[in-house]
């Protein structure tokens, strides 16, 4: 027995969507694409520093387009990295409690993690 | 998951194994490896920042036996969702979804990411102290 006589899309209309629509999922590309350039120079860039001493690992750090990549990696990838922990958490996790708190907690390790990164990378490519 | 009572969908067991199950569950376990890989390269940039003393810790670190199994298996999780994911976004343009294209696809992820491990890991050991 039906005991709201109201028209569905009466009911649906004003709620709006998720206010997101494709949004995650288009960022998570668009990261993913520039991440794609950007670990294969991080590597190269590692790769290089091989048999390399602190000094030069700091020079080369302290190079204004090494220092910009790099803030550039540690901003995406940790952007794109809680993309996909999200993902994953809202499939495997299903008591509700424990998916939001993973969910907080993941955002506030990627946020602390991609401060100190910057901050490192700046305190080098400043010499201090 | 909650006891409803409603009927389930069939489940993995049900299934003959194929390729893709592994392609695609690898690329979420590999994207987790490599998210906790972050850390330890947010470790090794403010170590550098620290000075001398504490990157030499974090490079006594990287060389330790546990260290190398923490590379190596690092970079396998790095090409293999480097290559999978650039399967992906292929794939996110509509191209390669019969049922072939796609099983060699994804061995063609799991095979190059092995491939590129071993490339890089000769490259680094032929070089000496790494």
């Amino acid at each position: 027995m039906k005991t709201d006589l109201r028209h569905p899309l009466a009911r649906a209309r004003g709620l709006g969507s998720a206010k997101d629509g494709a949004g995650h999922w288009m960022l998570q590309r668009v990261t993913a694409v520039a991440l794609v350039f950007l670990t294969v120079w991080l590597l190269c860039t590692v790769l290089s520093l091989l048999h390399a001493d602190y000094a030069t690992a700091r020079a080369t750090l302290m190079k204004p387009w090494n220092a910009v990549l790099l803030i550039a990696f540690v901003l995406t990838m940790f952007r794109h990295a809680v993309l996909g922990l999200q993902v994953v958490i809202e499939d495997y996790v299903h008591t509700r409690w424990v998916e939001v708190t993973s969910l907080v907690v993941i955002k506030f390790i990627a946020v602390l993690a991609a401060l100190t990164g910057v901050l490192a990378v700046v305190r080098v490519a400043l010499g201090s | 998951m909650a006891n409803t009572g409603r009927p389930l969908s069939p489940h993995l067991q049900v299934y003959k194994w194929q390729v893709q199950m592994l392609s695609s569950i690898l690329h979420r376990a590999t994207g987790i490896v490599l998210a906790v890989g972050s850390l330890i390269i947010v470790w090794g940039l403010a170590a550098l920042a620290a000075g001398e003393q504490a990157f030499g810790t974090f490079t006594a670190c990287a060389a330790s036996p546990i260290g190398m199994v923490v590379m190596v298996g690092w970079t396998l999780a790095f090409f293999y969702h480097l290559a999978n994911g650039i399967r992906h976004l292929l794939q996110d343009t509509g191209a390669g979804y019969a049922v072939a294209s796609f099983v060699r696809s994804s061995w063609i992820s799991i095979i190059a990411s092995i491939v590129l491990t071993v490339l890089v890991w000769g490259y680094v050991l032929a070089g000496g102290h790494a």
